[in-house]
């Protein structure tokens, strides 16, 4: 089975990629799956069932969706072998911008928008950083210009990635994304390989429910900004004031 | 190449390869800038060094295309939906050539341009093989140094930077690396004045542009700034620019133009007409004589409606036509 990562930022038009992209594939007459990734709601699995592609849904919850994302990635891997899926496709959302779902050795697929602004490409992270390739999407409503200032800020963040421009309303550019999709290795296991790029370090009280502010009830990884306060402001008040 | 970018000072590598400068501002190290006889490898970490290494190559070879320009677009026939050969076999388009792609819905219009887009190899649905200068080109016209055959003119496009017109044209010149980049910021800016035919100054803000405004500085930019030899347009609106004068830049600027349009007028423009039908060309159309003669006087029945229009807009009635 081929498996493929596919992330990006909320609404940039990973689903509507997805789709285009798949419905070449499986007019070939293979079998394709996706899994969606998500924080707390997503219909997108409906949208994938419409279309006769066989979906899972994981949402996160209360977890970290990236961490989440890692320690469901093989059980995804082999409910497609199960399915008897040839090709598997991972959605998941923007999430952090400090992670990415890319696994080494398996397709990194990043979609952004044109819409998203000329920063972007840079603050997005390493989801387009570590990319092998980039969809941006939304060609068609902005000027040639801008596409062309976009995809050069894209190719100064991530310049090894092939850079696609992709119509995910009319499908413009899916046909020759899925040829490098079905081009891709086959995949068995994900067990064993490793991520891109680590994970956020973070175990802190936050991670763990706690939801009052103030020094005292920060406990383990916590990092203070630097903000040059005056001596005698109140750092370490902890929760002050009228209870 | 990583190895010995690092062994190059600073000023070396700035001196061998200027856009190094704008790389090195992206990723926040604007302070390496100040020390040219420092060795890179002193100032910029190895991973970075890396990116370095890569984006340097890949900007050469986006620079390098500019050495052989693409002078002619040739397409060979693959074959209709039904599996049936294609009954045109072969159409080469030349630099400063206009076609007009014609066809009903559902008739393969916008698979052709896909396939020139994408530099078919007969991996796509039509089987069709695209050859540039007459010969298969390589894999840069794939997205890989991020390089495209097609720029695209199509009517929903809107700008949405929020920049002035100068600043903008600018960020396209630099994104570009463009040689004489003010020189061309001024040609484009006369140009779209002269389409739109309502000046305008070079800061305003882009988005405050007129819809006829808007096209023609995308017109004027692409003939000047982008870096896709053939340009695609879908239908140019009628209102607000002069389509001959857009055409005769795009022309002049040896682009190749696409143009998929059932406006006669803009048909009968075309040096040549490629009819689609069943997933296939079926044939090419050079118009005649008489067509061209025709062409007078359908724009003086434009003119007619145009100004009909223009009454309406002024609140006059149209009891007198
Ligand atoms: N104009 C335009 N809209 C698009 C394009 N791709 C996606 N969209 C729209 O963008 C919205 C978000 O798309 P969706 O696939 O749900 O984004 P996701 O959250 O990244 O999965 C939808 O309304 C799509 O129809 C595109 O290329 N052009
Ligand atoms: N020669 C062909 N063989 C197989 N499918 C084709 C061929 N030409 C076009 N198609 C498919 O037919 C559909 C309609 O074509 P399209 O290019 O979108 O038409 P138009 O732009 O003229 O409305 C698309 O799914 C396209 O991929
Ligand atoms: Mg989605
Ligand atoms: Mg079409």
């Amino acid at each position: 089975m081929r498996f493929v990562t596919v992330s990006g930022p909320p609404a940039v038009g990973k689903t509507a990629v997805i789709i285009k992209t798949l419905e070449h594939i499986q007019g070939e007459g293979h079998k394709v799956g996706v899994v969606k990734f998500d924080c707390l709601a997503t219909e997108d699995d409906v949208l994938y069932r419409k279309r006769g592609i066989p979906v899972r849904k994981g949402l996160a919850g209360a977890l970290c969706p990236d961490h989440y994302f890692v320690s469901n990635v093989e059980e995804c891997v082999q409910w497609g072998l199960a399915t008897g899926l040839d090709m598997l496709v991972s959605e998941s959302a923007g999430l952090c911008n400090r992670c990415s779902p890319h696994i080494r050795g398996v397709l990194a697929v990043c979609v952004i928008d044109n819409l998203s602004g000329t920063d972007a490409p840079r603050k997005i992270g390493p989801m387009l950083k570590a990319a092998d390739v980039v969809v941006i999407t939304k060609g068609d409503i902005v000027s040639q210009a801008e596409r062309e200032v976009f995809a050069a800020r894209v190719r100064m963040v991530n310049p090894q990635a092939s850079i696609l421009h992709v119509n995910g309303i009319t499908g413009q550019g899916s046909y020759e994304l899925g040829t490098l999709w079905s081009g891709t290795r086959e995949t068995a296991t994900v067990e064993g390989l490793k991520l891109r790029f680590s994970m956020p370090a973070a175990l802190c009280s936050y991670c763990l429910g706690e939801t009052r502010i103030g020094a005292d009830y920060q406990l383990g990884n916590v990092r203070k900004m630097d903000l040059d306060l005056p001596t005698g402001a109140k750092t370490d008040g902890g929760p002050g004031g009228e209870p | 190449m990583s190895a010995d970018l690092g062994g190059m000072t600073v000023e070396t590598v700035l001196g061998r390869w200027p856009f190094a400068a704008q790389f090195l501002q992206e990723k926040g190290l604007a302070n390496v800038l100040d020390r040219p006889d420092t060795a890179l490898d002193v100032v910029v970490d190895p991973t970075v060094l890396q990116d370095m290494a890569a984006f340097i190559a890949e900007m050469e070879a986006f620079l390098g295309s500019g050495e052989e320009p693409v002078r002619e677009l040739t397409i060979k026939g693959g074959r209709a939906k039904d599996g049936s050969p294609e009954p045109v076999a072969e159409l080469t388009a030349r630099a400063g050539e206009v076609l007009c792609i014609v066809g009903p819905t559902g008739s393969g219009k916008s698979r052709l341009l896909a396939d020139i887009e994408w530099v078919a190899r007969g991996d796509t649905p039509t089987g069709r093989h695209v050859l540039i200068n007459g010969e298969v080109p390589d894999n840069r016209w794939r997205g890989g140094s991020g390089m495209h055959l097609v720029a695209q003119l199509s009517q929903n496009m809107n700008f949405v930077m929020d920049l002035s017109v100068r600043d903008f044209l600018s960020l396209h010149a630099e994104s570009r690396q463009a040689p004489e980049p003010l020189e061309k910021i001024e040609r484009i800016a006369t140009w779209a004045n002269e389409l739109a035919g309502e000046p305008f100054a070079m800061d305003t803000p882009i988005t405050s542009l007129s819809g006829g405004q808007s096209r023609a500085l995308m017109i004027a930019d692409i003939a000047v700034l982008s870096a896709s030899p053939v340009v695609l347009i879908d239908e140019i609106e009628n209102a607000g620019i002069d389509r001959r004068q857009a055409l005769d830049i795009l022309i002049q600027q040896e682009k190749i133009v696409l143009m998929a349009t059932h406006d006669p007028i803009l048909a009968l423009m075309g040096d040549r007409r490629v009819v689609i039908g069943g997933g296939a060309m079926t044939k090419v159309i050079a118009p005649s004589a008489g067509e061209r003669a025709n062409l007078v006087e359908l724009k003086a029945l434009d003119a007619r409606l145009m100004e009909l229009r223009r009454r309406l807009r002024a609140g006059e009635v149209l009891d007198q036509i």
